[in-house]
């Protein structure tokens, strides 16, 4: 069965002078797929996530993000996909309500449908009590779900979560797990980045970069038992470790 | 002293603070100084003889001669003048009194009218002043000595416009005035705030520092930043506009530094109020840039402020402490005619201190 | 005598209680971990024992030396890690080193042998300033800091929070080097898969202690037999065992569901309901259950108490 790939990438380099932070990566993304991307600090992650979020044009290599060329068009990628990142993503000022208008705004959704859509959303998290409450007054857990939920209110085709889950209770983590399989379930393909590898554990598919390159991709369970490690986080260390020259 | 030396190494390492720091009084510095001697170069003058005999037509020609005016108009009579500065050209007017040498011969002065145009204070002001000098030297000139007990030629001044006109050195006060409280008040505050910010004072607090001790060590290198920063103000005020501190340079320093000290327990008050940098200068700005703006003399001359102002500024220290610079620079005064200023600066420098660490805490305060 | 002993901790600001009613103790030369998500009042808990915040109630004891009356003496012994590393930017890894010596009236050279492992490796980079240095460097150089002199015990709040994997695992292993020094180390984590590597763990939420006891242990509380299910199509198999009266609590976690079944079930039963409801080819294993599965539970009983 042959899947649709919602981002393709072949042969993808991006240089910084000399340096060269990301060294021909190639690898796909399939619909409604949940996709961990990890990499310890300064491996050439955030580097690639700029260029699939079209923030940033790649060096050379092809790069299709939801049918559009990332280096001919990197605008029209910033409409058919969502971000939510732990550090910025609503405004604490601002009630639930506003914070969904100002973003569906941004999007240029018409105020008619807008309205229609965010109460069916509210209605859909329970929220709806809490529709007039300042986002600064929220627990953290339903801040963190509110947060998804916006991203994906504009109907991307991929979502791209930065450490949704870090630091969050347990309950709440799983929540927000579910969350992420119900729209996966939908056909929205999520790309979650993150230093954690519990987290990491959740997706579907796994990939590992490791000074510029991708050094291993695959399903977590296939990973593990390839590597003979129980735990992802074991698996990323020995992976990563000995190729490190310094710290 | 590990503390002090990290916090020099803060400083210089930010540049940019750094030319703000001293460049902003040079700068200040700089454009009003040029700004006055531009204006200088060629300021139109208006003669009003009523003399016309040797002195009257001398002392014309002297004006004429030097580089800093010309004379633009002669006026035949009084009704003249008014006309005349309201066209705005003429920066000033000397008028001669009849019978001019004869006078002098006689009763060995004369007295000239000298009315300036009020509107721009320091103009007026350098105006005055360089025809003074004119006066001077010609005065010299006829006894043949530079340093006659009685001048010859009495200039009587008279501004047109502004007649309540303030001292026209009064921003150089001023200057010192807000530097000295933007440095102390607004820099330690934002840097002790910075450390809450940053986390770094939850461990300053837990070492065994006492407070006292992180105090010093913050505000010691801002004392002499200050200290440099009025004696750079005070040498360009000389080399600039050729304005010397007419009083004791020793007592002016040693006021500063009272000044100073206020400041800095300022900073520090305020840096124990708020946890966050904008506020901390917010507060600074609010409660000790703006007062020390208004009443430096920069925009409103305080002679011309409602009464209630003038009592609302007597709880202000810089209200206090621009009386004080302007008397020693500029009227020459001793500590007998400054001590009343100076007391009230010390004691409030005292209370500010006792209170800024008693509230400077062991401990972190309550979480908002 | 224990390194720390804490009666009935509370902490309240304004209305919200950070902390509530927390007993513990910590014996000398041990490596405890308080284990919660964020939020749950570790960091504040934290600053009570390193003498920066007075308690609104309850005693607390380092050393016999209490944390309210005693902190000056106390300042002496504690090495302290704040959640954001308190580096001075601008300065360089060896002035932030030298100026952290300085103020606890010690030099680099009289404690050098008990940063050596860890400062060795970014000993290279000394004259570069802290802003520069990547999350893993800025650690350790946070670390070397709050080492410099000599402190009986350290207290670490979320020292692992924002670094990559390979610089916990090291962080970790320099944490054990430095038990061998003999000095107490209590270090706070959200993330539950750092437990294990603790002599013993408090699980901390919402302000309360819902567990103290060893990692093993507390994962043996758990009692019940665990089972992690999977199928390629995880929402599907989710929803479906929600459905199942047979099983109980189950839970993403990972790739799999984990699960428990009830009394006189078997993994064989579970399979046939999943194939009625359309799921085919699961696979169900049996597995031990992980911090996090306990903590999940603590939270679950935790509202049935409070209706009694």
């Amino acid at each position: 069965m042959e899947r649709e790939k919602v981002i393709e990438v072949r042969d993808l380099v991006k240089k910084f002078g000399a340096f060269t932070a990301n060294d021909h990566l190639s690898f796909d993304v399939y619909r409604g797929e949940i996709f961990g991307f990890l990499g310890a600090n300064g491996a050439g992650k955030t580097t690639a996530i700029r260029i699939l979020c079209g923030l940033s044009r790649p060096t050379s290599g092809r790069v299709m993000v939801a049918g559009i060329d990332a280096s001919r068009r990197p605008e029209e990628i910033k409409k058919r996909i969502g971000y939510m990142s732990q550090r910025f993503s609503l405004y604490e000022d601002l009630t639930v309500r506003e914070n969904i208008e100002l973003y569906g705004g941004i999007y240029g959704m018409r105020m008619k449908e807008l309205i229609h859509r965010r109460e069916a959303m509210l209605q859909r998290l329970s929220f709806t009590s809490y529709g007039d409450t300042l986002i600064r007054s929220l627990p953290l857990g339903l801040r963190q779900k509110l947060s998804f939920a916006t991203a994906v209110f504009h109907d991307p085709e991929i979502v791209f979560l930065d450490e949704p889950t870090s630091g969050v209770d347990p309950v709440t983590r799983r929540q927000f797990w579910e969350m992420i399989y119900e729209t996966a379930s939908q056909g929205i393909t999520v790309f979650v980045t993150t230093h954690y590898m519990d987290e990491a554990e959740y997706c579907d598919r796994i990939t590992i970069m490791n000074e510029g390159k991708i050094v291993a991709l695959d399903t977590p369970s296939v990973l593990r038992q390839q590597y003979g490690t129980a735990t992802v986080e074991e698996l990323f260390v020995k992976i990563t470790r000995p190729q490190r020259t310094m710290v | 002293m590990a503390f002090v030396r990290k916090e020099f190494i803060h400083i210089f390492r930010d540049y940019r603070t750094l030319i703000i720091l001293f460049g902003i009084p040079a700068a200040q510095i700089l454009i009003f100084g040029y700004a006055v001697r531009t204006d200088l170069k060629n300021a139109a003058i208006a003669v009003l003889d009523n003399a016309h005999d040797e002195v009257s037509k001398e002392l014309t020609q002297n004006i004429e001669a030097s580089k800093f005016f010309y004379v633009a108009r002669q006026l035949d009579s009084y009704d003249e003048i008014d006309a005349t500065f309201k066209e705005g050209k003429i920066r000033a007017v000397v008028v001669f009194p009849e019978k001019m040498a004869a006078t002098i011969t006689r009763e060995g002065t004369a007295t000239i009218s000298l009315i300036a145009d009020g509107t721009e204070p320091n103009t007026a002001s350098l105006v005055t002043g360089y025809i003074n000098g004119i006066l001077s030297t010609y005065s010299a000139s006829l006894t043949g000595e530079l340093t006659a007990t009685m001048p010859l030629i009495m200039p009587e001044v008279r501004m047109y416009f502004n007649p309540n006109l303030e001292s026209h050195y009064m921003f150089i006060p001023g200057l010192i005035t807000l530097i000295l409280i933007m440095i102390c008040s607004l820099m330690t505050s934002v840097t002790i705030v910075r450390e809450k910010e940053y986390g770094t004072m939850e461990v300053l607090l837990v070492s065994p520092l006492r407070p006292w001790q992180i105090i010093v060590g913050k505000a010691t290198p801002y004392f002499f930043l200050s200290l440099i920063n009025v004696i750079v103000i005070l040498l360009m005020a000389w080399f600039v506009f050729g304005l010397p501190v007419q009083g004791s340079i020793a007592l002016l320093i040693a006021e500063c530094m009272l000044y100073i000290l206020l400041g800095l327990a300022l900073g520090i008050l305020i840096s124990t109020l708020t946890g966050k940098m904008e506020n901390a200068i917010f507060i600074s700005f609010l409660a000790l840039m703006l007062p020390a703006l208004l009443l430096s003399g920069f925009i409103f001359p305080i002679e011309n402020m409602p009464k209630i102002y003038d009592y609302v500024t007597m709880i202000l220290p810089p209200r206090w402490f621009v009386d004080v610079i302007r008397a020693i620079m500029i009227k020459g005064a001793g500590i007998g005619y400054v001590w009343k200023e100076t007391l009230i600066l010390a004691v409030t420098a005292l209370l500010l201190m006792v209170i800024s660490i008693q509230k400077f805490k062991t401990r972190l305060g309550e979480a908002k | 005598m224990k390194a720390v002993e804490a009666n009935s901790i509370t902490q309240r600001f304004g209305k919200i209680t950070a902390v509530d009613d927390i007993t513990f103790a910590v014996s000398e030369g041990e490596l405890f971990g308080f284990i919660g998500p964020d939020g749950a009042g570790k960091t504040t808990l934290f600053r009570i024992a390193a003498t920066l915040i007075i308690p609104s109630g309850g005693r607390m004891t380092l050393f016999g030396l209490n944390v309210v009356s005693d902190y000056r003496e106390l300042r002496n012994h504690i090495g302290y890690m704040p959640g954001r590393f308190s580096l001075y930017q601008d300065l360089t890894v060896e002035e932030n080193l030298q100026f952290y010596a300085t103020i606890f009236g010690t030099t680099i050279r009289e404690n050098y042998h008990l940063i050596e492992p860890i400062y060795k490796q970014i000993e290279p980079f000394r004259e570069r300033r802290a802003g520069n240095l990547s999350g893993g460097m800025k650690q350790k150089l946070a670390l070397s800091c709050a080492l410099i002199h000599k402190p009986r015990i350290l207290i670490l709040d979320e020292p692992t929070t924002g670094v990559d994997a390979v610089s916990r695992t090291e962080f970790w292993e320099m944490l054990e080097g430095l038990k061998k020094e003999g000095i107490t180390i209590v270090v706070s984590t959200p993330y539950m898969d750092e437990a294990l590597r603790c002599d013993r763990i408090a699980l901390i939420q919402q302000g309360r202690l819902m567990g103290i006891d060893t990692p093993e242990a507390i994962r043996t509380s758990y009692g019940r037999k665990m089972w992690a299910v999977s199928h390629p199509d995880r929402y599907r198999l989710l929803l479906a065992l929600r459905e199942i009266q047979i099983v109980s609590n189950p839970e993403p976690f990972g790739e799999a569901v984990h699960i428990t079944l009830h009394e006189g079930t078997a993994p064989e039963d579970l399979n046939r309901k999943l194939e009625n409801t359309g799921i085919h080819g699961a696979t169900i294993k049996e597995t031990l259950p992980g911090i996090e599965d306990v903590f999940l539970e603590l939270m679950r009983r935790k509202p049935e108490e409070k209706s009694l």
